[in-house]
């Protein structure tokens, strides 16, 4: 084992390699001892001040938590100690609308992250959550005089309680998953959004998590309910400081599009190295609604996420555009799952992963047609690039299509930077690692392209720190 | 004489393992167009990927000297930014690249970033592309994505336009072009050329030099010069073939004692 000085630096390398490996010193109102008992999930609902109901399904989740085994297929989570996490860790005691009410060192770690910039520039919505609480959000004022809803979890339980008893746990049942029986147990902030009847927002809400603390557990709840023709677009991003000792963010996002409606859900994820990210996303979309994950995995140590959507009725569409980038040390399990339940449903994936320095990519994806879902069309196709030897890229599709009058797609490439590429681009004056970066950029430009603007350029260039010094 | 702009002396080069190459001599000067021609594996290709650095080609023995500098270490990235360009036969695509953003990349390199202003860069790349026939919306498209073959050879020349290289190569440029291509794209090579560029043309056949007038002709077979002469070598060439070259300097003819 590495002595505390080389891990020092050790760690002190990888934070100066990783821009947001910073920390703040804790000032908490509350932070949780280690490890999770039911007095700890009773303290967290009494400090949320929650309904008996909400406490009634946190205690039963944790039950279905406890006796649930790891999952054994998929990424190792063997380094994964439950006694050696916090569970809640609240940095203040509420979740501010005016920016300048927000903690003088939290402020300054959105200020570094561009947040509120971000927010002047190009954003309908802000929320900010750091560690267990969602410390700041913001709305556009026309949108909430429309009767859009976007609030922090706690603020919606608190204030629109029967919309929330309504939907909660209906997408992603507590029993789906360990991870979602934990989130359940214990989940803290998060967004809930719902947009009424034909509102349609025209530019992003955006929510970003943030974990500071050591050893911590992240575990955010999200719901969003587009009610019939409207349309929403969420983004999601987030980060991590760099420690030696692991975090765990596991989050449940359920959506909930009826009748015509349209919900875009992007993720940027980059997490720091020591984070295991372990997400239940799913949908449900009703007649003719359609539903968008648009999911981009850049950081963590290990990414289990298969972002789901139920195509519960005709005409219902969904589409999942992902792309993973495993690095030294990740392993990006990922992929989607589309459950046609209805005929006359379609849905598309494309899956484009990159690994390189030992790094593991994988697909993993479920295409389901129930026997009554017919003349529905799926069409799945996975990309991987694998940037040196010691790397490795992994496809794991599965069929279960029990209908016959379907038309369904499947294509999956693995390929390797090729010479010739990189000789043609360094012919025309750009060095090797320019070329090598510039053919990454355009192998994700796929996904790229349907990010907004400022956010494709602030992957391309966090995909351009990625690759530095790629080539020995 | 001005001082020569590209000399290649006595240049060996391998392609895994296999000599290509062997012994080829050759001097460019400013402002002079040089063709070489010779038949299929005689090595010309092989000479344009090693003048421009490809790392899969050894330069076994030999130098090749570009003004005035060896140029063996340098990659070729570097090459390219001092003014060699190559014209690829066998143009690669780069899928999810736009043709607009490549070039913006390339023109940074080769000129420097703070000579490109983004602006300017546009106008200059819309104005290029007309003269070459290439509609406007080719530079939003992935770099020689499903480009036909005349639209590739038309795109190298562009780049060549927009890159002003001293020395620019070009590799069975014709290949694949139909009579109309052929003369755009001989047009568009003539305007760049000036009294300071040198130009090496290789190729098959003899028709691109009715549009492309070269000073000099010479003529490869296996891997090393064995005539040269004036722009009539190449109409002799088109009338004989390369058959009785072949029998006498070929790879199958009778070793050349050294020194002979």
């Amino acid at each position: 084992m590495a002595d505390a000085s080389t891990e020092a630096a050790i760690v002190q390398q990888i934070r100066s390699d990783y821009q947001y490996g910073f920390s703040d010193a804790e000032d908490y109102v509350f932070k949780s001892g280690k490890g999770l008992t039911r007095e700890l999930i009773m303290e967290i609902s009494r400090i949320k001040q929650e309904p008996e109901w909400m406490l009634e399904i946190r205690l039963k989740a944790f039950e279905v938590f406890k006796s649930k085994p790891m999952p054994t297929w998929g990424a190792d989570l063997s380094g994964i100690d439950f006694d050696d996490i916090h569970y809640y860790v609240r940095p203040s005691e509420k979740a501010e609308t005016d920016w300048d009410d927000v903690p003088e060192y939290i402020k300054n770690t959105f200020d570094r992250l561009g947040i509120p910039e971000a927010e002047r520039k190009f954003l309908a919505g802000v929320s900010a959550q750091y560690e267990s609480e969602v410390v700041y959000h913001s709305i556009r004022e026309d949108l909430e005089k429309l009767g859009v809803i976007f609030l922090d979890m706690d603020g919606a339980l608190r204030q629109f309680p029967e919309i929330v008893r309504q939907y909660f746990g209906t997408v992603i049942p507590m029993a789906d998953n360990k991870f979602a029986a934990l989130n359940t147990a214990v989940w803290s902030g998060g967004s809930f959004i719902y947009v009424p009847e034909g509102v349609k927002v025209d530019i992003p809400l955006q929510a970003y998590f943030r974990i500071n603390a050591q050893s911590m557990g992240q575990f955010e709840r999200t719901l969003i309910i587009t009610a019939p023709g409207s349309f929403v677009h969420y983004i999601e991003g987030c980060t991590a400081p760099v420690y030696s000792k692991d975090s765990l963010h596991a989050a449940v996002v359920e959506l909930i599009a009826l009748e015509g409606s349209k919900i875009r859900y992007t993720t940027i994820q980059n997490w720091s190295n020591n984070v295991y990210n372990l997400v239940t996303k799913r949908a449900k979309a009703f007649r003719n609604a359609a539903v968008e994950w648009i999911d981009g995995n850049l950081g963590s140590k290990i990414t289990m996420k298969y972002p789901a959507i139920f195509l519960m009725e005709e005409g219902a569409r969904g589409e999942v555009l992902s792309i993973a980038f495993a690095g030294k040390g990740q392993h990006q399990d990922a992929g989607a799952k589309m459950v046609h339940l209805a005929p006359h449903t379609s849905s598309t994936v494309l899956s484009k992963s990159i690994s390189k320095d030992g790094g593991r990519a994988s697909y993993r994806g479920l295409v389901k047609v129930l026997p009554k879902a017919e003349k529905i069309r799926s069409n799945v196709r996975c990309d991987a690039l694998i940037l040196d030897p010691e790397s490795r890229s992994d496809t794991y599709p599965t069929m279960d299509i029990g209908n016959q009058d379907v038309h369904i797609g499947h294509e999956a490439t693995v390929s390797k930077v090729g010479d010739e590429q990189v000789f043609y681009l360094m012919s025309r004056g750009l060095s090797e690692d320019d070329a090598i970066t510039m053919i990454v950029n355009g192998f994700f430009e796929p996904f790229t392209k349907e990010l907004p603007l400022e956010y494709a350029v602030e992957l391309n260039r966090l995909i351009k720190l990625e690759m530095e010094g790629s080539v020995g | 004489m001005s001082d020569p702009l590209l000399k290649i002396e006595n240049l060996h080069v391998a392609v895994e393992g296999k000599q290509i190459l062997r012994g080829l001599n050759l001097v460019v000067r400013p402002g002079e167009i040089h063709a070489i021609m010779g038949p299929n594996g005689s090595g010309k290709s092989t000479l344009s990927n090693a003048l421009m650095g490809h790392p899969n080609y050894q330069v076994t023995d030999g130098a090749v000297t570009y003004k005035g500098q060896e140029i063996q270490e340098w990659p070729a990235d570097e090459r390219a930014r001092q003014g060699i360009f190559l014209a690829f036969q066998y143009p690669t695509a780069i899928p999810g690249v736009s043709l607009g953003n490549f070039l913006l990349a390339a023109v940074r390199n080769v000129r420097g970033a703070a000579n490109v202003k983004p602006l300017e860069f546009r106008k200059e790349l819309m104005a290029c592309m007309k003269d070459l026939g290439i509609r406007q919306d080719f530079a939003g498209r992935y770099v020689n994505e499903g480009f036909s073959g005349g639209e590739k050879k038309r795109v190298e020349i562009l780049q060549m336009a927009m890159l002003k290289p001293s020395l620019a190569i070009l590799d069975e440029t014709d290949s694949g072009l139909d009579i109309d291509a052929l003369r755009i794209v001989a047009e568009g090579v003539n305007r760049q050329v000036t009294p300071e560029m040198g130009v090496l043309v290789i190729t098959h056949y003899q028709r691109l030099l009715d549009y492309i007038k070269p000073h000099f002709v010479h003529v490869l077979v296996a891997g090393r010069i064995v005539q040269s002469g004036g722009p009539e070598l190449a109409l002799e060439l088109e009338a004989r073939g390369y058959d009785e070259l072949l029998r006498t300097h070929g790879a199958d003819a009778a070793p050349v004692v050294a020194g002979a």
